[in-house]
């Protein structure tokens, strides 16, 4: 087998003890690995390290064990090689739409000339849809959605080898959210960028990803799973949830948030777990959990199960 | 058929009232008189100035600041400058001051709101020197300077030091810091970190600084000239109450709140100018 694009092996995030209390181990032993190309969501309820994981990956933070090698190189730092959309859009105010997009392009082309960079700036304006002279209106002129939009723009624009967005679409209401999923997919397949997202929405993690992480609750918290989302694409929302793989995924995800991530929580790894990867899991192909309700037909979802 | 006034032109409309009330009063409650600009020397030597020195009527503080006001820069000597001269020596005095205090608050302010370690250093002395009413340095000043308008500067230097200090060190540590982590993870280096993004997002507090300080400064140079004397509003302030006369006391501390209004709007423009809304 050969090393994935992103590896990432016995990550530990711990705190250290306050005044007269215990240290927090807020995850431990991570081990998994993303490859080029690929769309991952990692799911887990709140507080689990999904941010921290981020961090750590963006090079804004440093794990208190283990570590992440992308592309041949450990991560130390942070680096325009990954793209990062925060969780709150973090745009600069006193900066208009297309600024703070010219901000990204320009620290990453310095050699570039002040058309080249607007006209970069200007197509991946754009490709989110903020043409119109809504690009040179300031974020707290624009919509949430619209400061969204700017948001993944900026990251989009510096062409990074791996884009990071912390629940990108969790203060949108469900209508934008839909459109800039789509928005996403789109240019996702244009752009054959590496995805690591971060949600708190299956319905979003199976239209978006390829493999979605699933973490056990903290402290403590482990990546215990990673699904497989069986579904080809192009996916759409009209249409993925006629697919019978959807459901099935969406059990396996709501199951597991709903119960085993709170079983599993606490554990900690014995000695013969230690470093091991998260157990892979294909819900959407039938054979695989469930054979004797195997439906008829689509041949296409029928492949080489794990 | 009353009109539906706006907010605003009722509020001027009322502020009119209130000052023609005020001034109607005042007129009445004081008769005219000579002004005391036009006694001529034996009266004021013979103590005929006393007689005159009682609050003069608005009227003649109006026919006064004509009078000034459409000679501004005439000089006919030390003890008698047009009003605009005074000005403008305190004006000079003070920006000089000020900007001097700029130059050192903001870079200063600066380090200490990035580094922990310097605003801890540097905190105590801060502590310490801030209260110190800036004319209690002035003996100092004039003793080490041996200079009396360079130290009427120093005053007007060490007064608006603080405010912009510490409003620099705190807007500048106050940095929202998904800023900062914009700034990171775009790769750039600590002096572009520091005028894109933490200048930008720290300036509208900077400014409030500044307009504080000059605030201040504008207050303690009055008092600073009456300390030292020679030119300046202050001791024009000074000089004419020694000569006694009302009017232009009156006349000169209009000025000085007229100018300090204008000072204050000035930098209010600027403040707007920066602010950002998030
Ligand atoms: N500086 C810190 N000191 C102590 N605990 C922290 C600190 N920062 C974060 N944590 C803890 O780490 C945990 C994980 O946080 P985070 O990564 O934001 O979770 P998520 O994004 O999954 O909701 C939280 O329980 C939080 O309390
Ligand atoms: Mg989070």
């Amino acid at each position: 087998m050969t090393k994935p694009f992103i590896e990432i092996t016995g990550l530990t995030k711990r705190y250290p003890a306050p005044k007269g209390g215990e240290p927090l181990t807020v995850f431990e032993d991570a081990n998994f690995g993303i490859e080029k190309g690929e769309f991952v969501c990692i799911i887990g309820h709140s507080g689990c390290g999904k941010s921290t994981i981020m961090n750590i990956l963006a090079g804004l933070d440093t794990p208190t064990t283990g570590g992440i090698i992308m592309g041949g190189k450990e991560i130390a730092g942070p680096s325009l090689d990954r793209g990062v959309v925060f969780q709150n859009y973090s745009l600069l105010p006193w900066l208009s739409a297309l600024k703070n997009v010219t901000f990204g392009v320009r620290a990453r082309h310095p050699e570039w000339t002040r058309e080249q960079v607007v006209e970069h700036s200007q197509k991946y304006l754009k490709m989110v849809g903020l043409t119109d002279g809504a690009e040179h209106r300031k974020p707290s002129q624009l919509s949430g959605g619209m400061r969204q939009r700017v948001s993944i723009a900026r990251a989009f624009a510096i062409q990074p080898q791996l884009l990071l967005l912390d629940e990108p679409f969790g203060a949108l209401d469900a209508l934008t959210r839909g459109t800039i999923q789509d928005e996403l997919i789109r240019i996702w397949s244009a752009t054959e960028q590496t995805v690591f997202m971060i949600t708190h929405d299956v319905d979003e993690a199976i239209l978006l990803s390829d493999r979605i992480l699933l973490m056990t609750n903290g402290p403590y918290a482990r990546v215990a799973e990673s699904v497989v989302v069986d579904i080809n694409r192009p996916r759409n929302r009209a249409e993925i949830i006629h697919e019978p793989a959807y459901y099935k995924i969406r059990n396996h995800l709501v199951e597991f948030l709903a119960r085993r991530s709170k079983e599993l929580a606490g554990q900690q790894n014995g000695r013969e777990s230690a470093g091991a990867p998260p157990k892979t899991v294909r819900p959407g192909l039938s054979e695989a959990e469930e054979p004797e309700r195997r439906p008829a037909g689509r041949p296409q979802l029928v492949s080489l199960a794990g | 058929m009353t009109m539906a006034l706006p907010e605003r032109a009722k509020a001027l409309l009322l502020s009119l009232v209130l000052l023609a009330t005020f001034l109607g009063i005042w007129e009445m409650a004081t008769p005219g008189s000579k002004s005391g600009g036009q006694l001529s020397e034996y009266e004021m030597l013979s103590g005929g100035g006393a007689q005159q020195a009682r609050v003069p009527p608005p009227s003649q503080i109006f026919e006064k600041a004509v009078d000034e006001l459409s000679k501004p820069f005439y000089d006919n000597g030390p003890n008698d400058k047009g009003i605009g001269i005074q000005l403008a020596y305190s004006l000079y005095r003070v920006l000089t001051g000020y900007f001097l205090a700029a130059l050192i608050a903001i870079p200063v302010g600066f380090l200490i709101g990035m580094s922990p370690l310097f605003y801890k250093a540097l905190d105590p002395f801060i502590q310490v020197l801030r209260p110190i009413s800036p004319l209690a340095w002035m003996p100092l000043a004039l003793f080490v300077i041996q200079d009396s308008q360079a130290s009427a500067i120093f005053v007007i230097f060490i007064c608006s030091i603080w405010p912009m200090l510490i409003n620099t060190a705190f807007g500048v540590a106050n940095v929202r810091k998904d800023w900062i982590n914009v700034a990171k993870t775009h790769e750039l280096g600590a002096l572009r970190t520091a005028f894109q993004v933490i200048l930008p997002a720290a300036a509208p507090t900077i400014l409030t600084g500044m307009r504080i300080s000059i605030g201040i400064a504008w207050l303690v140079i009055v008092a600073a000239e009456m300390l030292v004397g020679g030119t300046g509003i202050g001791y024009y302030v000074w000089n004419e109450w020694n000569n006694l006369d009302l009017t232009a006391v009156i006349f000169s501390i209009l000025m000085i709140g007229v100018v300090g209004m204008m000072l204050d709007a000035a930098f209010a423009f600027v403040q707007r100018s920066v602010q950002f809304q998030e």
